[in-house]
């Protein structure tokens, strides 16, 4: 092709004029099974590269080998929206110099298209790519090595990052159309073997929980989505993938097709759920920033009403046209929610960095319901608490939390209080949750924080929410 | 899982998934409980899941009769 | 009735969230040899620590002729527990002997008549003998089918349609009602096959049995549909209530429903209903008074 793009990893990085101290970034689209951060950053250590600031849209327990790097001031800094495994355990235990400063994907969206955070090179994995760089988390090529579906937190990347590296493991002839990320944004194209581990990045469709727990918390949600006063024919919906959330979406599709209600639309992390419930005609579009899983993202590329968005578009607190501002429902988890309905979803009870932010902050504060689904206790961790160890969701923005000892509504709400009593719902003080939570497992004693700031937890506007202490122990 | 064998005087070890928030506790737990049976002088190794409190005292109760050979319930 | 094992804390720590009436703690066939000490100790402390809230609390000791069962009532009756479920009862004297164990105990801690007692009938014999059973103790609250080693007695095997449990299921419900106590079924093992399940619990309903025993709280759902009585089988049972009011008012001896008159099988059927529903919370307690 007389303008191809091509070049290998090491040359894409020397045209990119990658210098110490910049920035580079990555999504997380393959989730698990991600292979392109480990390569891009083994490299630029090869290179000789320090001082590098990374900005992930995630990170997750298999970036464990960021710790070396880090060790050996390749990597210097650190944005995402979570830390998982050992890397986490490290940096909360001291290992960087420098806090890592944690945002919503919706923030993080904001972020980079104000300037705030400024990408100098953007390194994307993509499952497909043709010679110019239009790529897709998808392969419309019989040679197609992985899938991962909607590229929504790569899409701020290419459009503002300053020069564009495409990693792909399927090069296909161009016009890679229709395409996600556009060949204009686009400096580079890699071809490698993989970029990603298929049976990790996109599993078969994840099952139906079978825990009775979960079927506990889901058909109280339902029950309290169904008599919310929101639960009428145009409705939208959105959901986390733990496994009372998904089981949810079957108990309120049930009541759907007995009131002969659809929704309008499904947002955020998309699930073969979802996809199924579309395809019944019973969500009209799909509106997606990740998909989830092999369905979700086979559907992402056959079917029209099935969209792919970018983080901005999707929930940008800055953005006012942004998706979340048009949901009615989300049903979230927590790690942690207190008596002031403030929700952690980022540090474990042990003070450990363990969780992700992800679209929380966006869609609990822009959502017209939020329910926070979570159980009362996960052994002896309490999940509802007097006071969040990290605040990451302010109070203000969460409506409902169901456990399985009751059901608690924010003050704020009294009249979807008064519905949920009405049907005779357990609606309970989120006081008394707490002090049930205490009454069984006892009292814990306080973390053992050290002076070291290793986190700051951003809100939605770019100020600072709260602050993460090393742990000492 | 608790290990109980001689020793002096009530040591704990102690390894726990809620170690920071509760480990206090849980060692306490075990000793109370071990005074209660009238065992001053033992080395106990704990591993613990989170278990709550009434659990753990039923566990280091059953270790004990074990290896003391002494029931707490009449024959 | 929600059968859950006693060597597992976590199991039992949680089982009232999901509403059972009653929670069975088992000490006896989901506890192997060499963990029935500890399980012993995991129910006692259990009891004795754990809010179970308004639920009926159970224990399934191991029989007395094991060397397990004397020290599982001391255990059990010292941590407070409702009611004693001993397990293959097939004679009246048997009853007595836990009885005077159960006594013995409750002498010692001052707790004299708290503890109840629940036969398991899980043989031939037991079948044959299920009403000297039921009136065996004034603590006995009630008689319950055992299927898995009864079908096995009787040398046949289980099967969906549960011929081979007929003459015993009746047998059980008839000793019971003669006795003035309560009568349960046996537990449905196959949670994937809710169908079926909802047929017995049907069937069960139907025989005249109080209720069943479950092994997750997925079954407790299909139970309380079927034993909930429907809107229009309460609305009926409050027209007789009223009736019976009104004739009492009148002092008449003869109730109408409708310019019917109703004979008192139709009274007894209502006034189970309207129990039914209030124990289902259907209807509340004092609207009924």
């Amino acid at each position: 092709m007389r303008n191809t793009k091509l070049v290998s990893l090491e040359e894409a990085i020397r045209r990119s004029g990658l210098q110490d101290g910049m920035t580079i970034s990555f999504h997380h689209h393959f989730r698990g099974g991600d292979k392109v951060v480990n390569m891009v950053v083994d490299k630029l250590a090869d290179m000789g590269f320090k001082d590098l600031k990374l900005a992930a849209s995630s990170l997750s327990d298999i970036h464990a080998p960021l710790i070396e790097h880090i060790k050996n001031g390749v990597i210097t800094g650190i944005s995402t929206s979570g830390l998982r495994g050992a890397l986490a355990d490290a940096i909360s235990h001291g290992l960087m110099k420098e806090p890592v400063v944690f945002r919503s994907h919706g923030g993080r969206g904001s972020a980079i298209a104000n300037g705030e955070l400024k990408i100098d090179v953007a390194f994307l994995g993509a499952s497909s790519s043709d010679e110019l760089g239009n790529a897709c988390g998808y392969s419309r090529s019989e040679n197609a090595k992985s899938i991962c579906g909607s590229l929504g937190y790569a899409l701020p990347d290419a459009r503002y990052a300053r020069h564009v590296v495409v990693i792909t493991d399927d090069l296909v002839d161009y016009p890679n159309m229709p395409m996600s990320i556009h060949a204009a944004d686009v400096e580079s194209v890699v071809v490698v073997d993989s970029v990603g581990d298929s049976s990790k990045i996109a599993a078969g469709a994840i099952r139906d929980s079978k825990n009775p727990r979960d079927i506990l918390l889901a058909k109280q949600a339902a029950k309290v989505i169904i008599n919310s006063g929101l639960f009428v024919d145009g409705f939208s919906i959105q959901t986390g993938t733990g496994g009372a959330s998904l089981a949810a979406v079957k108990y309120i599709r049930e009541e759907m097709i007995n009131r002969g209600i659809k929704a309008s639309f499904a947002l955020g992390g998309i699930t073969a759920h979802m996809v199924k419930l579309h395809e019944e005609g019973l969500i009209g579009k799909l509106i997606d920033v990740q998909s989830f899983d092999k369905v979700a993202a086979e559907s992402i590329k056959n079917d029209p009403s099935h969209q792919e968005v970018s983080a901005v578009e999707y929930a940008s607190g800055q953005h006012l046209g942004s998706a979340t501002h048009a949901l009615d429902i989300v049903i979230l988890s927590a790690l942690e929610v207190d008596t002031d309905f403030n929700v952690n979803v980022l540090v474990g009870s042990d003070g450990i960095i363990r969780g992700a932010i992800g679209g929380h902050q966006d869609t609990a504060a822009d959502a017209a319901l939020s329910i926070i689904v979570c159980p009362l206790l996960r052994g002896r961790i309490p999940c509802v608490v007097p006071k969040v160890t990290t605040l990451i969701t302010p109070g203000s923005s969460v409506d409902v939390v169901v456990t399985e000892y009751g059901i608690a509504v924010n003050p704020g709400r009294p009249e979807i209080k008064q519905r949920l009593k009405a049907v005779g719902l357990n609606v309970v003080d989120i006081k008394s949750l707490a002090d049930k939570a205490t009454s069984i497992i006892g009292t814990p004693d306080p973390l053992p924080f050290g002076d070291k700031v290793v986190g700051v937890v951003m809100n939605r506007d770019g100020s600072v929410l709260d602050k993460i202490m090393n742990i000492q122990a | 899982m608790i290990k109980i064998g001689p020793g002096e005087g009530l040591e704990v070890e102690l390894q726990s998934s809620v170690a920071a928030q509760f480990g206090r506790q849980i060692k306490a737990v075990i000793t109370e409980t071990l005074e209660g049976l009238g065992i001053k002088d033992a080395h106990v190794e704990a591993v613990d899941k989170g278990a709550l409190d009434c659990t753990i005292r039923a566990r280091v109760t059953a270790a004990a009769v074990r290896a003391t050979g002494k029931d707490v319930w009449k024959d | 009735m929600m059968f859950v094992p006693g060597n597992n804390p976590g199991m039992m720590a949680d089982a009232h969230i999901y509403g059972p009436d009653s929670i069975m703690l088992d000490l006896e066939d989901s506890v192997t040899m060499a963990e029935k000490d500890a399980a012993r100790l995991l129910v006692h402390n259990a009891l004795k620590t754990i809010d179970f809230g308004n639920t009926e609390m159970v224990v399934r000791i191991n029989p007395l002729n094991t060397p397990y069962g004397k020290k599982d009532v001391e255990a059990v009756v010292k941590a407070g527990v409702d009611v004693i479920r001993m397990p293959k009862t097939e004679t009246a004297d048997e009853v007595r002997e836990l009885e005077a164990e159960i006594l013995k105990v409750e002498t010692e801690i001052g707790r004299v008549g708290e503890t109840q007692i629940m036969a398991a009938i899980e043989s031939a014999l037991g079948v044959v003998n299920a009403y000297a059973i039921a009136i065996a103790s004034k603590r006995m609250m009630g008689i319950a089918l055992g299927a898995e080693d009864y079908s096995a007695n009787l040398k046949t095997n289980r099967t969906p349609g549960g011929a081979e449990l007929l003459l015993a299921r009746e047998q059980i419900v008839v000793a019971a009602r003669a006795a003035g106590i309560a009568c349960f079924d046996t537990v449905y093992s196959n949670l994937d096959d809710m169908e079926t399940f909802k047929k017995e619990v049907e069937l069960i309903k139907t025989l005249g049995f109080d209720g069943k025993s479950i092994i997750n709280p997925r079954q407790i759902e299909v139970v309380n549909q079927v034993f909930t009585p429907s809107e229009k089988e309460i609305t009926k049972a409050r027209a007789v209530v009223a009736a019976i009011k009104e004739a009492q008012a009148k002092g008449s001896g003869v109730i109408a429903v409708n310019g019917k008159m109703v004979d008192r099988p139709v009274v007894i059927r209502a006034e189970r209903t309207i129990a039914l529903a209030i124990a289902a919370g259907v209807i509340d307690k004092e609207e009924m008074l």
